[in-house]
């Protein structure tokens, strides 16, 4: 009998006792000593592991930013691969620091999901793959046609709208996972696969003849990615949010990991307060004040992530179109250091 | 006092289960409660039994097409495993030594490989080497067969075609009557007179007599080739046949099992019996033997009819739209309502479960063996 | 006297045995008997042999006469002049067949998962073979050390120098067996607790556990899956959320558990009522008598049932690849999409050799329920 009784008292010690505090997500990552971040793991370009379990891409970067900023070093992250049906479920119960996992930023997600979304790292839009043998060159073309698609992602719902908004019928075929989807689309069972069409450029890569197939020149919706945490924790929402700014300001300002120690020495205010030189901003943000200056030395700037991970530098060719900066008429614009 | 302590752990434990879900809820802005029952899907579904659209049908809607889909694979799956299971079954006992290994090797090799590995072999490596589009097998009566599924012409009922309902009831009616009847006789005089051929003109004879009457109140609208689709007629896809196959040639190995058990629990005194009464072997098995084995397979029978509603719930892996697929998958991810979706989910497979668990008792009850 | 002993008329030697009637020897005979007994027979053999003739030799001769053993890339197994008709792309597994076994295990350190295996086996061969010594130990090391040991080289422990790698890293076969082995090693015990619960004369268990046990057998295993890794981590405080392998384990051992408590009932239900009331007469506790009695007799009694629900769990395991766990079934699925060996033959040649494992393993298994059954069928009949 005692001893049920004090197993009683362990159970409901469990049950009630443990009210959590509001997470510090900092403080834990410091903790830990290393970020936990969600990635995608099959998007060559954005997110996906060599067979050696090295993990390089565009949305991995930005992780690798983040730690690089805490840590100065950016190799301290761990990645969990996440489909797009359970990335926001292992955001919200805190088995990820931060989302980087090609994700659209919607009102209601904004919402509904307890999220936020920091910053617009990669301009995007929906598109559609089809194979060159179907001769088509429109996405208007596309009446009566089956259409592949991921499960549970905006695509799915941009798709029917889309279709019925130009009048033209349409059969959905979704299945759980992108690869799965297209894997069914390289096998004919659709005749066009849709998603990002930045996931497009990077899937097709992954088809067995990446060059009997196109990306259509339609972008049927407005895709803003941003990287996701959780609602309520303001420090680490800056963190994340100016991780991405600083890196357009630096190439902005012409700072990239090759010169990044010349410009310490730079005498231009707005380069000297970047890199932590002058004024006390790092410290603002729970940082040290040379974090900008890590995540260049370690990382490069945007437009070096962006080169070498999908841009002239990759396989997939990706023009910086939207995602230039907002001086050389692209959309990317970093609010200033000061 | 130990039964005390277990509810107030169990209550402590359950407390402490709400009060962190209500907690990481509310500290997760997450929505709950059943609000999101009526606002528009968006999405499109791909099977669809009743009237569904994208644009105006709402997430409730949504569940029930999910959940129509469930039972429609479920009811064709569990009618194509229950006639191979049986089959099999008596094929395992046959005295033949090459059926009954043939039979015998079927279920071990079934049993003993995952149901998920069989299905994706069905769907991935069988039904994806279907012809593509361009190259569609046009089988005889109309229909198309490609990757993309199988088209069968779709009936089209004129208005008057309800005679023939009713003729192929009538004819229905008078089958069943001459059964009693042939039945009343055997049991009266002994003789058994040959109904088969009666009964069968009764079922099918009057409908097509009503049939030719009415004026052939009845046409198919053929599948054409779409400039990227077949367009019309009935669609059968190829997650729904994968899925089906998948689900009773697996199942079929169980039924198998189940009905050989049965059937050899039948004591063999009683084949004996039928053979010394001058009973032929078909007759044996079908008057004497299979009617005292339905009484030991049905319940081991239920259950593996349960078994396959819940397997259905791998379509979510093909894409085949159940309701699993449908409403724990798009539905969750849309609304993000993890805990009300998945309840409501498993809500539906237990009602099912505890539905058939209790037609089972009753029919248990009804033919337990009158104790003399 | 002597004389006439010499002449016994009661045979003392056996006489010779004669051979059976020539109508019921031979290979004739016994195709008569079999395959040729009547006309429906004859046509069955035939037809029999005519499925034979027309499936065997293709899959003989595309999965071992024009299969493609070796080879760097999908070019190997693609239709050449020298192979017109290339069978199954077995090139394709030999490379990918350490990431089917380790998933991304780090290479430095996949001697811990080779010593887990070793371990593993130990143990099963400890408790299977009914004729090893101190299986009271067995069952200790299986239930107790193993999964400690297991956990201590698989995870990692930083303090002996091992370094720790997290389970998203782990993949193939290892996860098949890791969920496999901790759902049995789990579930048993809950199996066992759950059935005395149900047995129990008290309402409040009884009511728990038959509420638990049929909730958990009326819902697919894919829900309790969603429960476990939707649910879970919003029913604990959020600094104890379990990882993803954790939480698909959690729902696979419950789901056993249930189905495991229905067996051990029916071995219970098999216990003669005399053992419970001499256990009483002497005195015994409760628990004492179910430990020492009752328990001993039921668990050997439903060993075969035990094996076979094992057996269901080892193929449910499938299942964890929707949760996004990757075990050896997903590691198959994402060799299978890899651009370099893209070829028609590569999916068949995947599933084949992931059958094949499956196969082997639950096989086994079932061999060995029967042996167990047939010895039990003796042992009974003493």
């Amino acid at each position: 009998m005692k001893r049920l009784a004090t197993a009683f008292a362990l159970a409901t010690a469990l049950a009630l006792g443990t009210q959590a505090a509001p997470a510090d997500t900092l403080a834990t990552v410091k903790q830990r000593g290393e970020l936990i971040c969600g990635a995608n793991g099959t998007l060559a370009g954005f997110g996906m592991p060599d067979p050696q379990g090295n993990w390089t891409g565009f949305d991995v970067d930005f992780c690798r930013a983040i730690a690089a900023a805490i840590f100065n070093d950016p190799q301290k992250v761990k990645f969990v691969p996440l489909t797009a049906k359970d990335r926001f479920t292992a955001l919200q119960s805190g088995e990820i620091d931060v989302l980087s996992r090609n994700t659209t930023w919607t009102l209601s997600r904004d919402t509904s999901l307890g999220l936020d979304f920091p910053a617009i790292t990669y301009f995007d839009g929906q598109g559609f793959m089809v194979r060159k043998a179907l001769k088509v060159s429109s996405a208007l073309e596309l009446n009566d046609a089956s259409v592949c698609v991921q499960q549970g992602t905006t695509s799915e719902l941009n798709l029917a709208d889309y279709f019925r908004s130009n009048h033209m019928s349409l059969k959905t075929v979704t299945f759980a996972t992108g690869e799965e989807a297209l894997k069914a689309y390289e096998s004919g069972r659709c005749d066009s696969y849709t998603t990002d069409s930045s996931g497009l450029y990077g899937e097709r890569q992954e088809l067995s003849e990446p060059s009997q197939h196109i990306v259509l020149p339609e972008i049927i919706s407005k895709e803003p990615l941003s990287p996701v945490v959780r609602q309520g924790d303001n420090q680490w929402t800056d963190i994340v949010r100016w991780t991405h700014f600083v890196m357009i300001d630096a190439e902005e300002l012409g700072i990239n990991k090759g010169n990044v120690d010349a410009k310490l020495k730079s005498d231009d205010p707005e380069t000297r307060r970047l890199l932590g030189v002058e004024g006390q901003y790092g410290e603002a943000l729970g940082l040290t004040n040379d974090w900008a200056y890590r995540i260049i030395k370690h990382i490069g700037n945007y437009g070096e992530s962006f080169e070498r991970n999908i841009g002239q530098g990759s396989p997939l060719k990706i023009v910086r179109g939207l995602n230039a900066l907002w001086t050389k008429g692209g959309l990317q614009y970093g609010p200033p250091v000061r | 006092m130990l039964q005390i302590a277990i509810v107030v752990i169990i209550g402590g434990l359950a407390y402490g289960a709400v009060y962190n879900a209500a907690l990481n809820l509310s500290r997760a802005h997450i929505a709950s409660g059943f609000g999101f029952w009526n606002n528009t899907a968006g999405f499109d579904i791909s099977q669809t039994l009743i009237a569904y659209s994208a644009s105006t049908s709402s997430f409730g809607r949504a569940f029930w097409v999910g959940l129509l889909n469930t039972l429609l694979v479920a009811g064709v799956g569990i009618v194509l495993a229950t006639i191979a299971g049986f089959v099999i079954g008596i094929a395992r006992l046959s005295h033949n030594w090459l059926v009954a290994r043939l039979a015998g090797g079927y279920v071990e090799l079934v049993r003993n490989v995952p149901l998920l590995l069989q299905l994706l072999f069905w769907y991935n490596a069988v039904l994806k080497s279907l012809p593509l589009l361009r190259g569609s097998m046009a089988l005889p009566g109309g229909a198309i067969l490609n990757n993309r599924g199988l088209f069968l012409p779709q009936p089209v009922f004129a208005a008057n075609f309800s005679t023939v309902v009713l003729a192929l009831v009538v004819g229905i009616a008078g089958a069943i009557g001459l059964n009693v009847w042939a039945r009343w006789r055997r049991e009266r005089t002994g003789a058994d007179p040959h109904i088969l051929w009666p009964a069968l003109a009764s079922i099918f004879g009057l409908p097509l007599i009503a049939f030719a009457v009415a004026g052939f109140p009845l046409h198919f609208s053929l599948p054409q080739m779409g400039r990227f689709n077949v367009n019309g007629g009935v669609e059968v896809l190829p997650e729904f046949a994968a899925l089906a196959l998948a689900l009773s040639v697996y199942t079929a190995a169980f039924i198998a099992e189940v009905v050989r058990a049965g059937v050899l629990a039948v004591s063999h005194g009683q084949t004996e019996a039928a053979q010394a009464l001058g009973l032929r072997s078909g007759q044996t098995l079908r008057l004497v033997v299979l009617p005292q084995a339905m009484r030991v397979i049905v319940p081991p029978l239920t259950s593996q009819y349960l078994n396959l509603i819940k397997n259905s719930s791998l379509a979510v892996v093909i894409g085949y739209p159940d309701l699993v697929q449908v409403f724990a998958g798009t539905v969750l991810n849309i609304t993000g309502q993890a805990v009300e979706v998945i309840a409501l989910t498993m809500a539906v497979y237990l009602a099912i479960s505890l539905f058939t668990s209790v037609v089972m008792n009753l029919y248990a009850r009804a033919t337990v063996i009158a104790e003399r | 006297m002597s004389a006439i002993s010499d002449q016994a008329y009661l045979r003392v030697l056996p006489a010779q045995k004669l051979p059976p009637p020539a109508e019921r020897t031979g290979i004739f005979n016994w195709l008569r008997e079999n395959l040729l007994s009547s006309p429906t027979n004859i046509v069955l053999t035939f037809l029999c042999i005519l499925l034979f003739a027309w499936a065997v030799p293709p899959l003989i001769r595309f999965f071992l006469i024009d299969a493609v053993w070796s080879g760097t890339d999908r070019d190997a197994c693609l239709a050449s002049p020298a192979q017109m008709h290339p069978g199954a792309c077995w090139a394709f597994v030999r490379v990918w067949v350490s990431y089917f076994v380790y998933g991304f295990y780090p290479l430095a350190e996949r001697w811990r998962v080779d010593l887990f295996f070793v371990a593993l086996t130990l143990g099963i061969v400890w408790l299977a073979r009914l004729s090893t010594p101190r299986r009271d130990l067995g069952a200790l090391y299986f239930f107790v050390g193993l999964p400690i040991l297991s956990f201590i080289l698989l995870h990692g422990a930083p303090l002996i120098g091992l370094p720790v790698v997290p389970t998203s890293l782990w993949g193939g076969i290892l996860v098949t067996v890791v969920v496999a082995t901790i759902g049995m090693v789990f579930s048993l015990p809950l199996g066992i607790l759950l059935a005395l619960g149900r047995n129990s004369e008290m309402p409040v268990m009884k009511l728990a556990a038959v509420g638990f046990i049929e909730f958990v057998r009326g819902v697919p295993l894919i829900t309790v899956l969603f429960m476990a890794s939707v649910m879970l981590p919003l029913f604990v405080p959020e600094q104890f959320a379990p990882d993803k392998l954790v939480r698909a384990l959690i729902g696979v051992a419950l789901f056993a558990s249930a189905y495991m408590a229905e067996v051990v009932r029916g071995g219970l239900a098999a216990v003669p009522r005399g053992q419970y009331e001499a256990a009483r007469a002497l005195g015994l506790t409760y628990w004492r008598m179910m430990g020492l009695v009752i328990l001993p007799q039921a668990l050997r009694v439903t060993l075969p049932n035990i094996v076979n629900t094992f057996i269901g769990l080892f193929k449910d395991t499938t299942l964890v690849f929707v949760v996004g766990v990757f075990d050896f079934l997903r590691t198959v699925e994402a060799a299978r999409a890899d651009p370099k060996w893209t070829t028609p033959n590569t999916t068949v040649t995947g599933y084949a050799f992931a059958a094949l494992f499956y196969f082997v393993c639950c096989y086994g298994m079932s061999r060995y329920a029967r042996s167990v059954e047939a010895h039990l069928t003796r042992a009974g009949r003493r």
